[in-house]
Parts: structure tokens; sequence; C-alpha cells
């Protein structure tokens, strides 16, 4: 296949990882979920840099966020499918 | 690819196995770094390790303090070692310490001679030292007597993606093959501990695990976080690179102990494995230089550094191999990476192949090729402190 825009870890994660240097808001990404080989189409609502990670569903404020199949933290505000997930949406439930 | 059998390393007296013959000048305390570095300077082939510490510690952090001097010089990339201390008494310590390995050690009080005569003494016998240790040739030593650490930093998001988990497809591939392993970074852990002690060979290993990450949450982080770890899990490099929380750092770290691999036991920091071959956890902080001097301490020969983002660390005694997913870093700061694996996240490579791409460099680097850190000169020593000295 051609170079995957972004890639998920396992099909459970609402994540995935961009690995190209340029996404702009409103390009169509395809990925690929390494657990199963399966890929997925996301259309990007932010410019995302590499290495950050883009929601693959809608998600609500205190919905948690999975990667690695496994909790990484909760969301504190509201994302559509395709923004930006990071520390501006995003917290650990730790502290 | 088949995997290696043997790499060309120097076997040491207690029957250790090196991979690069210094002869170090090792000062006790922060004075007497002075002196060392004049040895080192008067004599080619030595390597000074100047330090900031050693002076009015207390309890168990005097003991760390001990046993991180004490293990550098025991370690089998060392074949000789002067050690100058302001006085004769804990250099005498030092001294004997090292002296259970058979290798050849002799330490220098500076107090009563002054600094002057106590680098002429030494300089002497350094010269002697190199002139010894510039003869001991490399021999075919078994694979299994290769003691590998592991440590990443500057992580991002493609460290958990692709370069630890390459680490990790070396442990699994290398562990059946007797080769001693080890992984450390206590807080690093968070958000992941759980599913850490799982990967512990038998329950009660498991706990210590637990009781030893508890102690570091009891005991450090706690009283002295603000309102989360203060931007330093994760870091500001972190962040940048795309990593929000700790636990999805931790995931990610966790990745290099492979998929199977089972840890074998848990170590004090710098403190040497002595359950046998496999797999060992170290209670280290996460901070690059002290994890990597703490485990070159406790007798590791080559280190694997996986980086995101592109940290350059070395160490003095034990050579740092990086590698890095990231093609940004690739193209940015190419001169720091050994091994790029940044071809999994482009899908042109399998992390089966990067795994061999690992184990080839790994066994170069241990039959004398340089790594990027070493040419670049990195010789970051830094001893870990537990708490304010007396």
């Amino acid at each position: 296949m051609s170079q995957p825009d972004f890639l998920v870890h396992d099909k459970a994660d609402n994540v995935g990882v961009i690995v190209v240097e340029t996404v702009e808001a409103g390009k169509q990404l395809s990925g690929l979920i390494m657990e199963t080989g399966e890929k997925v189409e996301v259309k990007a609502l932010d410019a995302i840099p590499l290495g950050h990670k883009i929601a693959l569903t809608e998600m609500s404020e205190n919905d948690t966020v999975l990667k690695y199949s496994s909790d990484i933290g909760r969301m504190t505000a509201d994302a559509k499918t395709g923004n930006h997930v990071h520390v501006h949406n995003c917290k650990t439930k730790r502290w | 690819m088949s995997l290696p059998k043997s790499f060309l390393g120097y076997r040491r007296e207690n029957g250790r196995v090196g991979v690069r013959n210094y002869v170090v000048i090792l000062p006790l305390d922060d004075l007497s770094n002075a002196a060392a570095e004049k040895v080192a300077s008067n004599t080619a082939g030595c390597i000074a390790l100047p330090h900031h510490y050693g002076r009015l510690q207390f309890g168990a952090d005097l003991d760390l303090h001990f046993r991180t001097l004490i293990g550098t010089g025991c370690n089998p990339n060392v074949a000789a070692v002067i050690v100058i201390g302001i006085e004769a008494g804990w250099t005498g310590r030092v001294v004997d310490g090292i002296r259970t390995t058979g290798k050849p050690v002799e330490g220098f009080g500076i107090s009563g001679n002054g600094e002057i005569q106590v680098v002429a003494d030494a300089s002497r016998k350094a010269k002697e030292f190199v002139h010894w240790a510039s003869e001991i040739q490399r021999e075919p030593c078994d694979i299994g007597d290769l003691w590998i650490s592991m440590k990443c930093g500057e992580s991002d998001t493609t460290s958990g993606l692709a370069s630890n988990p390459t680490v990790g497809n070396l442990v699994d591939k290398l562990d059946p093959l007797g080769v001693t392993t080890c992984f450390g970074e206590t807080s690093e852990l968070t958000g992941a501990e759980a599913a850490c002690a799982q990967r512990a060979v038998t329950p009660e290993i498991g706990e210590k695990f637990m009781n030893t990450w508890q102690a570091y949450m009891d005991e450090v982080i706690e009283p002295h976080k603000t309102s989360d770890l203060s931007e330093s899990q994760p870091t500001k490099g972190n962040i940048a690179g795309g990593l929000t929380t700790i636990e999805e750092k931790a995931f990610g770290n966790f990745q290099k102990i492979g998929k199977k691999t089972k840890f074998v036991d848990v170590l004090e920091p710098a403190e040497m494995p002595s359950a046998g071959k496999g797999l060992y956890f170290m209670d280290t902080s996460s901070a690059a230089a002290e994890c990597v001097t703490l485990q070159a301490a406790a007798g590791f020969v080559v280190h694997l550094f996986p980086t995101g983002q592109g940290n350059i660390i070395g160490n003095p005694i034990e050579p740092v191999i990086k590698l890095t997913a990231n093609p940004k870093t690739v193209r940015t700061m190419g001169e720091h990476v050994d091994v790029d694996v940044s071809g999994i996240l482009r899908g042109d490579m399998t992390l089966d192949q990067a795994g061999d791409a690992l184990i080839d460099m790994t066994i170069r680097t241990c039959n004398g090729r340089m790594t990027a850190a070493e040419v670049l000169k990195h010789r970051e020593f830094v001893m870990t402190k537990l708490y304010r000295s007396a």
C-alpha cells in the first residue's frame, strides 16, 4: 500500500497517530490499524503535526482516550472525528 | 537473519566480558575532579569521570554513591582504574571494591601530599596501566556473555509505534540466547505499572516491582509534585512530539521489553544482577544520563537508546546506540542516529527487519564500531543523589 498518513496501534483505540510531516485541515487521510492490518479513512478537521493524535470517533468531555487498547487519560473538551487530540483537550486521570 | 552466536570482546579477570577497554581515572569526590582531569590530560588512553558529589553524604545516599563509583570501576568495559580522593579512607574503600574483580586498581589521596604530587604519581601509574591495557586483545565471546541495557529519551509517539518495539523485538530474540538485559525508569511506567507487574517471572517479583514503583510515588513524586508531574512527565519535548499524558508515554516506554520476555528480578539503583541471565528491572530516574550511569555501574556494557525528538546522550564507559523512527529527526539530527527505523512508519520496513538491523548494529558496536555518541564525544556521567547532604 502507499504510505499511511496515520497509524493506529489497536482496533479498540479511539485515536490514531499522524506519521507524515504535513496534515492540513480538510485533508482526507488514510490510516492503518497495526493490530489487524485494516485500513481506515478519516478527514482531518485541524492541521496536525507528525506524531500527534487524531480523533477516530466523536468524543465528549470526560470520555476515556484509548491507545494501545489502554486508558491513557480523559477528554477535557468535546472533539469531533478528525480533530487534533492533545494537551488542549486531553489530560491524565492520575493527577 | 540468523541470530549471532558471538561477538569480539575483552574477557576480564573475573570472567565478565567488556566491549571497550578504558583506563579510568575516577575521582571519589568533587574536589578531586581537577586532579583526575589533569592525569587524563597527561596520559593518552585514559578517561576521567568528573562528577559533583562525594562529600557529606550519608545513609542510603552514601551507599548509592559508593555502589555507583565501585560499580563503574568494576564494569568490564574498564581495563584498569586510578581512584583519586581528597583523603585516603574513602578512596581506599572504592579501591577495595574495584579490586574484587581482579583488575589493576590504585588509589591516591590528596590530603597531606598536595594535588601536584598526586597528579605526578597517578600519571606514572596511569601510564603503566595504559601500556598494559593496550596489549589486551579482543577475542570471540559467546553471545550469552553480553549485558545490554535500555532506556529511551526525548520520546514521542513514534517511540511507542516503532523504535521502542524495535528494542523489544531484539529483547525477545536475544533473551533465549542468554543475553542479560535491563530496563528502568520507575516514574515513567506510571499508568502501565499493573501491566508491567504482569511481566514479572513470578507473582513475588511482580509484587517487588509494585512495591518499588509505589515507594517512588510515595517518597519522590507525591511529596514534591505540584498539580501534576510539572512538565517533567511528559517533558516539553515529549509534548511537542505529540505525547499528551504520562500513561500514553508509559505504554510506549513499556514496548522496549518486547511481547513475551519476563523480568527475573528488581534491582536497586546501580545494583549488579545476581539472579542469573535474563531481563531485569532497575529502580531509576527517567532522566537519561542518570539512568544510563546507574545501568553502566551495574555492569551493562552496551546501551540501546530509542529516541523520538532526538536525545543526544552518551556515556563515558558504555557505548550508547541511538535509534529513531521519526523521519524529521533522521533528517534534521542524523549525525546522532545509529539506526534509522523510520521505514516502519512508511510501511516499507517490518518490525522484525528493524529488530534484525538493531541486532546487527549492536554486534558491530560490541566488535568495536564507535557509536554516534562516542564519535561526538558525549560522556554524560551523572550520579543519582537520593537527598540533600548533611
